[in-house]
């Protein structure tokens, strides 16, 4: 009798410490270490994850950090070029729609396809920098402002969660893997890349803390 | 058979599609005032108009350019005398001239598009075009010429 009520005792105690710490990992995951973002509001059902959102994030941040996204994605109104994102020589300016202006737009020298050769354009038929009214900066922000700018729709080019999952199949995202002669690749894989954004949206497109 | 319009005129050219417009133009066509200069839309010597955009006719292939309304210096006007090349011929602008076809060609488009440029204006529309002899103030000087001459339309 006496063991059965020590028994239930313990019972009771371990059962009241699972739930401490269980909802301590959730406090942690949702509410102190990370926020769910605003795409995490649309219908579509997501099983939230912090840490594996963060964990594939950090892997598409290096992706978007590199040059052969970020060159069209400046602070300013000029993209970079190459390899150490220097500024664009000639200095053409994103225009309004970001296709450049004047004289200098960007199909006039970047053709539907790459050209071939060092220092030829590269090219795709859809080349263009954001627009002027929606810059989607990737130039000097951390890995926290990135992500909550990518499903920000009044930053992110008024995308919703489908959109965004969309863009990874994007004809002029994809032409970073192939980038033409002598330009170095993304650091992941378009495959692994797409993986882990989809992860990231998927599991709740949480912002890593910084 | 490629097909080009080129300065409203029809030529049908037995060439490759992948060969950069800047070769038919001087080589099968004989409009030599478009020049070569880099190879590679680095210096703004070859520039001709594609429906009106200032392309680089060195890196343009022909299978983009076919059926289209090309226009090179020679077809900029009827007697050299759109604005742009009078106000060259006054200024005095080209030393070498080597660049001044491409120049023009640049100007002309921000003349369309900004009648009355500034100088900011001609920077973000020039910067494009290089010029060895260094006649830059000149060509400043003769693109806000130009603006005078369309704002007046004596010419």
């Amino acid at each position: 009798m006496e063991r059965k009520f020590v028994d239930g005792i313990k019972g009771t105690r371990i059962l009241v410490v699972s739930f401490i710490l269980g909802a301590l990992v959730i406090c942690m995951a949702f509410g102190f270490e990370n926020e769910p973002q605003s795409v995490a509001q649309t219908k579509t059902p997501l099983n939230k994850d912090s840490i594996a959102s963060v964990k594939a994030f950090q892997q598409v941040y290096r992706v978007l950090m590199s040059p052969r996204c970020m060159n069209c994605h400046p602070s300013g109104d000029i993209p970079l070029q190459g390899d150490d994102s220097h500024l664009h020589d000639m200095f053409p300016k994103r225009g309004v729609e970001g296709k450049g202006l004047l004289a200098m737009k960007c199909t006039n020298c970047h053709q539907p396809e790459n050209t071939k050769g060092l220092h030829a354009p590269p090219g795709n038929p859809n080349w263009h920098l954001p627009p002027a009214n929606m810059k989607m900066v990737f130039q000097g922000k951390t890995a926290r402002q990135l992500a909550k700018q990518l499903v920000d729709p009044t930053q992110n080019g008024n995308k919703n969660m489908k959109m965004l999952i969309a863009h990874a199949d994007d004809d002029l995202v994809k032409w970073g893997w192939a980038p033409g002669d002598g330009r170095t690749l993304p650091p992941l894989s378009h495959a692994e890349f797409k993986k882990q954004w989809l992860i990231w949206l998927n599991t709740g497109a949480y912002a890593p803390k910084k | 058979m490629i097909k080009l319009n080129i300065n409203q005129k029809a030529h049908e050219i037995d060439a490759d599609p992948e060969m950069p417009l800047l070769w038919a133009i001087r080589d099968l066509i004989g409009l030599t005032g478009t020049k070569y200069g880099c190879g590679v839309a680095q210096c703004g010597a070859c520039v001709v108009h594609l429906e009106g955009e200032a392309v680089r006719s060195c890196v343009t292939k022909l299978k983009r350019a076919q059926g289209k309304q090309i226009t090179t210096i020679e077809g900029l006007s009827e007697n050299n005398d759109h604005p742009l090349q009078l106000a060259w011929n006054e200024v005095s602008v080209p030393q070498c001239g080597y660049c001044h076809s491409g120049q023009i060609m640049s100007a002309a488009v921000l003349l369309k598009e900004k009648p009355n440029p500034t100088d900011e204006d001609i920077d973000n529309a020039m910067a494009g075009n290089l010029c060895r002899c260094g006649t830059y103030p000149r060509i400043r000087q003769a693109i806000h010429m130009a603006a005078e001459m369309q704002k007046k339309g004596g010419v």
